[in-house]
């Protein structure tokens, strides 16, 4: 199934109080529609209706405590563990609803990887780290298609080079940018579509943060990137799509260029002028 | 002027603070350390007195003799007797004869009957033979009873103190090490009785209170910590856990008669059972602890394992829980070193026996090693207060081994992240 059918709805729906800039519709490959995501009582994203773009790097801004977070963890159901979590609308992969009932969230979670904040390697080797996903999934039948995996995974995670050497040393002796691209080649492992990047620099120092940047822009030949961050110049070098959140709601969303250039809501000029967040 | 004033009272008034604190800093190490002496002073005179009272129960006097083996018939007592007496010619009223017997221990004859019965060829002769002193005649040679005391006043008397002085002089009594204490039951004479069925029965108990008590209780942590759902029910089943971890023991005993005796007609002072029983004991232990441990993971762990597509179970088993076994094991040896001191609940199904067997199978009946203390304990003989202390010392040693393999188990699991 594809997404043909829902191009048009979701701007029709919320017209009003989101500017949309860009009128061109390529097909989206992840959508959400009218996603409210409750922590308890208390909403913490209100109608969010948002497309993710196949071979793009879409990133998500806004001032902290503004539900990016929580919204990217809503994309490959990382919200489910967290307690008194709720969540309503829809939120689409392909055309499919994730949070449909009889949605395999294991299954799903392949499909849509993750890299977190702060750097989170096992307290194992990094071979398996890397080997870790495709070993429980049954990718690899035998031991040289899983070392076939894990150089593969490591070199398109650009880290290949630095730990050919040592690759049963444990992943946190390495340096934290390296760890980050451990965890990185880890997410890709299982050949994901989409790889999900919560902040995944913020822990990081610039040089470190250059060359995940480096990558990020290399992986997005192959895969559709979401990136949650806060610094407004990476967003603007690294993707081509971005949206702008602001307590809970998705005030402005488009092409990057657009909405640093020439952002049609207030709120969203004075966040990316610096003057609040 | 003023403000000048002001500055120099408020200088003074900091500085005096400033003193203050260091005082109290220096005061509250001092008693720290004090404290700590205390404690170190209390525990070298514990270990002091049981050692002094304990060790010489690792030896034992034997007594050599000479019997006259008769051609035929089986009443080594009366040879025993017979031989002691021809060495003692000068014994011959009935009351002095009986002391002179009591030179040795009444398993004598048993000695004796081994022997022939092992080399027939010693019918007709005459044997010299190794055997256990009596018990008051081992407490003399080892020092416990003093000759300085009046006669009245200690259970070997004047003649009998003048037979193992000559016995001694003609190099027959002689000092071994008490191998028979660590590979025999109990016994009515302090001089046989020994440790082993105690110390199985303890091994066994701990064996199948551990096979019970640790895969279920972590299981039961993994459950409620990882899986279950909040709601009123695992509120009320946490609630009832931290409960049942300050439970007495010997409710745990009554349980186990009831149940596991009375209803599932289990064998009565079975090892079995009282490892059952201890299993039930240790479990809230294991859970809190386990619990404990599985929260302190970092949940970054959990999530990214998540990530990449595990399962829950998957997440638990291949992450968390590896990275929380150090605490788990804690909580685990924390749990079975209090079920190896345990008395109470083994009292409660019949663990305080008199057993001289050895247990084969975890279904024969044996006592515990804390058990076995407090039995001794009661025993009025001065044997058997060295018994006593000799147990606590094999007690110590067992807690001692388990908390060095639970170090040695935490070294070999602890991974830093």
């Amino acid at each position: 199934m594809t997404s043909s059918g829902m191009e048009a709805s979701p701007e029709t729906q919320s017209g009003a109080n989101v500017h949309v800039l860009d009128s061109a519709q390529p097909v989206a490959k992840m959508a959400t529609e009218d996603l409210t995501v409750f922590y308890g009582d208390k909403p913490a994203l209100h109608d969010i209706n948002l497309e993710i773009e196949p071979h793009h790097v879409t990133a998500l801004i806004g001032p902290s405590g503004c539900g990016k977070s929580t919204f990217i963890r809503c994309l490959n159901r990382m919200n489910d563990v967290v307690p008194g979590c709720r969540i309503e609308g829809q939120v689409k992969l392909d055309g499919e609803d994730i949070y449909a009932s009889g949605q395999d969230v294991v299954q799903l979670r392949t499909r849509i990887g993750m890299v977190f904040q702060k750097p989170n390697p096992f307290p194992k080797s990094i071979y398996d780290n890397v080997a870790y996903g495709p070993k429980i999934h049954g990718m690899c039948a035998n031991s040289e298609e899983r070392d076939a995996i894990v150089l593969r995974s490591l070199d398109r995670a650009g880290l290949l080079d630095e730990v050919r050497d040592r690759l049963r040393a444990p992943g946190t002796s390495l340096s934290g940018g390296q760890q980050q691209r451990l965890c990185i080649a880890r997410a890709i492992a299982v050949e994901p579509e989409i790889i999900l990047m919560d902040e995944p620099c913020s822990a990081l120092d610039p040089i470190a943060t250059a060359r995940i940047e480096e990558l990020i822009a290399e992986l997005k030949e192959r895969y559709t990137i979401v990136i949650v961050t806060h610094s407004m110049q990476q967003a603007a070098r690294l993707s081509q799509k971005t949206a702008y959140f602001h307590l809970g709601r998705l005030v402005e969303k488009g092409d990057t260029e657009t909405v640093f250039g020439d952002p049609q809501d207030e709120r969203t000029r004075d966040y990316v002028m610096g003057r609040i967040g | 002027m003023i403000e000048q004033v002001d500055t120099v009272k408020r200088q003074k008034r900091m500085a005096d603070l400033r003193d203050k604190r260091h005082k109290a800093e220096v005061r509250f190490r001092r008693i720290g350390v004090a404290a700590v002496s205390v404690g170190l002073i209390f525990l070298t005179v514990l270990f002091g007195v049981v050692l002094a009272s304990g060790l010489s129960a690792f030896k034992q006097t034997y007594v050599q003799i000479d019997v006259a083996v008769d051609a035929e018939g089986d009443n080594y007592q009366g040879m025993v007797k017979r031989g002691l007496r021809e060495y003692f010619p000068e014994v011959k009223k009935r009351r002095d004869k009986r002391k002179l017997y009591a030179l040795v221990s009444s398993e004598a004859p048993y000695r004796l009957k081994a022997l022939v019965e092992e080399n027939p060829g010693y019918r007709g002769k005459a044997v010299s033979l190794w055997v256990r002193a009596g018990a008051d005649v081992d407490m003399f040679v080892k020092g416990e009873i003093s000759r300085a005391l009046p006669e009245d006043e200690r259970r070997l008397k004047d003649r009998q103190i003048a037979w193992v002085d000559s016995l001694e002089d003609d190099g027959r009594v002689e000092t071994r090490f008490n191998w028979h204490f660590f590979t025999s039951g109990d016994s009515r004479e302090p001089e046989l009785a020994g440790i082993a069925v105690a110390v199985l029965g303890s091994l066994f108990s701990l064996l199948v209170c551990l096979a019970l008590s640790f895969p279920l209780g972590v299981l039961t942590a993994v459950y409620l910590e990882e899986l279950a759902t909040r709601n009123r029910w695992t509120d009320f089943i946490e609630v009832n856990i931290n409960n049942l971890a300050a439970v007495p023991s010997i409710v745990f005993g009554l349980l186990g008669l009831a149940v596991f005796l009375n209803v599932f007609e289990l064998p009565r002072s079975a090892p079995m059972v009282g490892g059952m029983v201890l299993a039930l004991m240790t479990l809230p232990t294991i859970i809190i602890t386990g619990r404990a441990a599985l929260k302190a993971v970092p949940p970054s762990i959990r999530e990214a394992a998540l990530a990449v597509g595990a399962s829950p179970l998957q997440a638990v088993f291949h992450h968390v829980l590896p990275l929380a076994m150090p605490g788990v094991l804690t909580g685990t040896i924390i749990g079975t070193a209090r079920a190896l001191g345990e008395t109470a609940p083994l009292l409660m199904i019949g663990m305080v026996a008199f057993v001289v067997d050895l247990p084969e199978t975890i279904l024969s009946p044996a006592t515990a090693l804390p058990v076995q203390v407090f039995l001794w304990a009661d025993s009025p003989e001065r044997g058997f207060e060295e018994r006593t202390a000799a147990a606590i010392l094999i007690l110590l040693a067992f807690t001692i081994l388990m908390n060095l393999t639970a170090v040695l188990l935490r070294k070999k699991y602890e991974i830093r992240w």
